[in-house]
């Protein structure tokens, strides 16, 4: 394999649920894994038979294009079979559970499942309720982990470590997964985290979080290193957590004229998907400190690595029941 | 021709009769459905139950369950939650009315009532709604509910949001001397949270209720209450806050009392942390500050009644995602020893004290002459053995559900015998009758 593993140390998760419950060590672990595989895009082959004969399932229960896609590609790039199973439904209720719908699955001989639902915990439930490996694409407001690992991979393969970096992340953190997932994990790989916003869009008892809360865009800027704005999240506007979308982006978007007083090498990054104009100026989206796409093309590497070890962990376990 | 039922001695117990504050060794002989005799007895009676190192208690009474039926029988219905009720000790319960459709006419609460006789287990009472369908808008009819024999009022499950139409529930009630109880939460704070809010919920990406959600909503009637004066019942307040606000309120002399639940004595947020739908309740669990103000509570004497809030779901609802699962914890079967675990154990209150929370004062809040061993009085009696230890196991209940996160816990304290209206409607296990 590809894999460079500088140590002797064994991934042994089968799932992979959340970064909080994760060492610093298995995190740098995945990014040293997708390290390997990053530089399988450039191939013209862009094939490895690590997952060969394997069955993944992408249950989609909300809307997602690059995350979903992403995992496919990544998948398939392993040369596993991929099992694309996506549901809308506003309401959990009604129909099958999601306990019913993955225990069908599995009888189906599914290896991995990676599952994105609107629930915070659905993907902690399925992992308590089916023997295939669990990969959560994002849980309600819960988590997100690979986002934040291509986040941090991002981030380290640019700047060389995250280490004594300033990372601020800008918007609704309080119903954001992206940014918890991201404060496990930027903390953990010794970045200061300063998360912006108003009042009504953070989370309850901020402060126990080990991170700094600014209200002010303006009165940080100059401090990061990093910027990771995330989307204004329209479907959660009814909630009046803020007055309006104009108010919204005057004190918190990223505008070239507010960019000016960052430092020159910040780094722009951005979940996806953007809404241009409204929390980040299309020509910053765009311009030269942006690593948009950058996340993109990493969030693949992520995945493969992802869906490599939590594979090797269960043949591991496989193994070590029948030895 | 009238059948007699058999007369009971109950030996050398420790008879705990707090109304009367009776704390003494004693026989007890039931006859005709009534205490007959206290003191020391011969030993001349059709069944003698040996009760040396026992507790004899007035029959618990919980003013606070579920019993699913009519609508959700799946879950629970008023003869299986009737089985579970002897099985805990309880000899007198109150149904609440958030079932499907809701006990707002008298039809409907005479047909609880049938239903509680024809199980023939416990005492079955039944609040009303406050407002026609719990929709929290209208009136519902009160005064021809408590007529069919309706115990209090309540929408438990949501409180009366608008205040106006609470001012005036509380006002109409005025007139039939029967409680008004409320689920304290407002709904504007509350609404779509699934736990407390806090810390926790932050970390569990989780949407919470806030404490101030309850304590907004008794603050509101506890002033509404200043003005009519009609007796109110906080039902199982969870906050530190809410605490407080019973106390001022006591303090002042209005007609306001409350119950706590076992959950809110013994567990807190921190096991939602796999979440585990069997800790999913509303009110939610809250801190250990919460919990440790609710036991000083206890300790100053402020909580009037402890109740179960039993909430029967099935596994299929609680196997759903947190967010999607109902509210709710089934645990009447196993709240005694719950009960001596968060409170005789570390010391909070001694046993004549935890019963009096079980037996007269839920009775003087229900205004049912029950909850006492006096002479004459009904033989509702419960049969315990403080120190028998067993391991809870939710498959064996008599609850058609078993969503209890209490699976597993040793506990000590164990109900014997329970006996309604001077029969014996339930014995544990190993526990046969001495016929002599």
């Amino acid at each position: 394999m590809t894999q460079t593993t500088k140590t002797d140390f064994q991934w042994r998760r089968k799932h992979l649920i959340g970064l909080r419950e994760l060492s610093r060590k298995e995190i740098e672990f995945i990014l040293d894994t997708a390290r390997g595989f990053e530089e399988f895009s450039t191939r013209s082959i862009k094939k490895a038979p690590a997952l060969r004969g394997k069955v993944v399932v992408n249950m989609f229960f909300e809307d997602s294009t690059r995350t979903r896609n992403s995992f496919t590609l990544a998948a398939s790039r392993l040369s596993a079979d991929v099992i694309e199973f996506t549901k809308t439904s506003s309401s959990v209720n009604k129909g099958e559970t999601l306990i019913d719908t993955a225990r069908n699955l599995e009888a189906m001989g599914v290896d991995i499942v990676v599952i994105r639902h609107g629930a915070g915990g659905a993907a902690h439930l399925l992992s308590r309720s089916i023997k295939a490996c669990v990969i959560n694409a994002g849980d309600g407001f819960h988590e997100h982990p690979t986002q934040a690992l291509l986040d941090a991979y991002t981030i380290r393969q640019i700047k060389g470590t995250l280490e004594g970096l300033k990372i601020g992340i800008v918007g609704d953190i309080a119903h954001s997964r992206v940014a918890r997932s991201n404060i496990h994990a930027l903390t953990k790989l010794g970045a200061e985290v300063i998360l912006v916003g108003p009042p009504t869009l953070m989370p309850a008892q901020v402060q126990n979080l080990p991170v700094q809360v600014s209200y002010s865009l303006d009165a940080v800027i100059d401090k990061l290193d990093v910027i990771n704005m995330l989307r204004i999240q329209f479907e959660r506007l009814g909630g009046n957590l803020f007055p309006t979308v104009r108010e919204y982006s005057h004190f918190y978007g990223l505008t070239v004229e507010r960019l000016k007083k960052a430092k020159p090498d910040i780094l722009v990054m951005h979940p996806g998907p953007l809404n241009r104009g409204l929390e980040i100026e299309s020509e910053v989206a765009d311009g030269p400190n942006s690593v948009i796409l950058r996340q993109v093309s990493n969030g693949l590497a992520i995945r493969m690595a992802v869906l490599f070890l939590v594979n090797q962990a269960a043949v591991l376990e496989a193994k070590d029941s029948h030895p | 021709m009238k059948e007699t039922a058999p007369s009971i001695l109950i030996r050398n117990g420790r008879l705990i009769d707090p109304a009367n504050s009776v704390d003494r060794i004693a026989d007890l002989l039931v006859a005709e459905g009534k205490v007959s005799q206290i003191g020391r007895l011969p030993a001349k009676a059709d069944i003698i139950i040996d009760a040396s190192g026992k507790i004899v208690s007035p029959g618990l009474i919980d003013l606070h369950v579920h019993f699913r039926e009519p609508g959700d029988e799946e879950e629970e219905t008023i003869a299986s939650g009737s089985a579970a009720a002897v099985a805990g000790g309880f000899t007198s319960v109150v149904c609440m009315p958030n079932t499907n459709p809701p006990i707002d006419n008298a039809t409907s609460v005479e047909y609880v009532h049938r239903m509680g006789r024809q199980a023939r287990k416990t005492f079955i009472y039944v609040m009303g709604t406050l407002t026609k369908g719990r929709a929290g808008e209208e009136l519902s009819e009160m005064g021809l509910m408590a007529q069919a024999g309706a115990i209090g009022f309540t929408d438990d499950g949501s409180g009366v949001q608008n205040t106006a139409v609470m001012l005036r529930a509380l006002k109409y009630a005025s007139m039939f001397n029967q409680v008004v109880a409320q689920h304290c939460q407002d709904d504007s704070l509350a609404r779509g949270g699934v736990m407390n809010a806090g810390y926790n919920a932050t970390l569990l990406g989780l949407p919470g209720m806030d404490p101030l959600a309850e304590e907004m909503m008794l603050w509101r009637d506890i002033q509404l209450v200043k003005k009519t004066r009609t007796r109110y019942h906080a039902q199982h307040i969870s906050t530190a806050g809410s605490v407080q606000l019973i106390r001022q309120a006591k303090q002042e002399g209005l007609p306001v009392t409350c119950e706590v639940t076992p959950h809110h004595l013994l567990l807190t947020e921190e096991l939602l942390k796999d979440y585990d739908t069997n800790y999913k309740v509303n009110p939610p669990l809250r801190t250990l500050a919460d919990v440790e103000a609710l036991r000083r509570a206890i300790q100053e004497g402020l909580v009037d009644a402890l109740a179960t809030d039993h909430a029967p779901h099935l596994k299929s609802e609680k196997e759903l995602e947190f967010l999607a699962a109902p509210f709710g914890i089934a645990s009447l079967e196993c709240a005694l020893p719950l009960y001596r675990k968060a409170l005789i154990d570390p010391g909070v209150i001694d046993w004549p004290e935890l019963l009096a929370m079980l037996t007269y004062r839920p009775a003087r809040i229900l205004n049912i002459s029950k909850g006492t061993l006096g002479i004459g009085d009904r033989a509702d009696i419960a049969v315990i053995d403080p120190d028998a230890e067993w391991t809870i196991d939710p498959n064996r209940f008599f609850s058609k559900s078993h969503n209890c996160p209490y699976a597993g816990w040793t506990v000590k304290g164990k109900v014997l015998y329970t006996i309604v209206a001077g029969e014996i409607r339930y014995c544990a296990d190993g526990y046969s009758l001495c016929r002599c």
